[in-house]
């Protein structure tokens, strides 16, 4: 594949029940390109924390992943509070999930440090009071 | 061991089963999804006590072969239909995590 190919998705911040869309329908266009399981596994799992971040903490945003020969690219968008302290959000065990969100399962302050451990870059840019910009990048190479 | 023959063996419930014979590597146990999410392999049984629709997609990207919930906690229809809709497989057990664990390592 010469050329890059780009999907794009809308993450609907209102709904946690069907949260994890985007990164579903990633795996299964994955799969259709035939790229490896385990690069698979890696983008998508890193694509789901990701979204249900955005979901979780900042009321929703916008998904976009390009794939070229050398890597794919994971990029998210939001327009919520921002993270004050980036750093320290990327530590195993820090949340600022509420309690009925924590009723659900999240909240385990792991989202971050998979979305590194599982992507060979991430990049965040945040902004109090303008959003967040993570992308992330998974070699192929 | 594939997760049918789980199943029958161990006398898990299986609520749905669209995909019979992936094969099982190994157990994973937890509540937390981002901790399984980061944590569990590929291949695994998922051992948990939560019901909630998020299940499905953590079991779909982290690719368990299936979801064992334990304890008897009740799964509603909607999940069963979505379950069965996205190929994930999903068993339940009265038993405690523990005891379904221990069940399981007796097996694999
Ligand atoms: N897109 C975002 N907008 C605003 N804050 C965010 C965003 N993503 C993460 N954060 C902040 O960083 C913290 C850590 O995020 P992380 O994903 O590691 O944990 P979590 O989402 O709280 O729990 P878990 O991911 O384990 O369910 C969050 O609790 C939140 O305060
Ligand atoms: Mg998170």
């Amino acid at each position: 594949m010469s050329e890059a190919l780009k999907f794009h998705f809308d993450v609907d911040g209102t709904d946690f029940t069907s949260a994890g869309q985007a990164s579903v329908q990633i795996k299964k266009n994955l799969r259709q390109l035939g790229i490896a399981p385990d690069i698979i596994r890696r983008v998508s799992i890193a694509m789901y924390e990701g979204e249900i971040n955005m979901v979780i903490h900042a009321g929703g945003g916008e998904a976009d992943v390009t794939v070229t020969e050398d890597c794919i690219e994971i990029s998210l968008r939001d327009h919520g509070p921002g993270i004050k302290n980036i750093e320290q959000a990327m530590q195993e065990g820090f949340s600022t999930a509420t309690d009925t969100i924590r009723t659900l399962g999240f909240g385990a302050g792991m989202g971050l440090p998979n979305m590194k451990r599982y992507t060979d870059d991430i990049q965040i840019t945040s902004e109090i009071g303008k959003g967040t910009d993570i992308v992330m990048r998974v070699n192929l190479k | 061991m594939t997760v049918a023959e789980l199943c029958k063996q161990a006398g898990f419930k299986a609520e749905v089963l669209p995909d019979p014979d992936r094969e099982i590597s190994g157990v994973y146990i937890g509540d937390l999804l981002s901790w399984v999410m980061g944590r569990a392999n590929s291949g695994d049984v998922w051992i948990t006590i939560m019901s909630n629709n998020n299940i499905l997609a953590v079991a779909s990207l982290a690719d368990t072969a299936c979801i064992l919930v334990a304890e008897d906690v009740a799964l509603e229809s909607e999940l069963l239909k979505t379950a069965e809709e996205k190929g994930i497989n999903v068993l339940l057990t009265d038993k405690s995590i523990y005891d379904a664990a221990v069940t399981i390592s007796k097996l694999i």
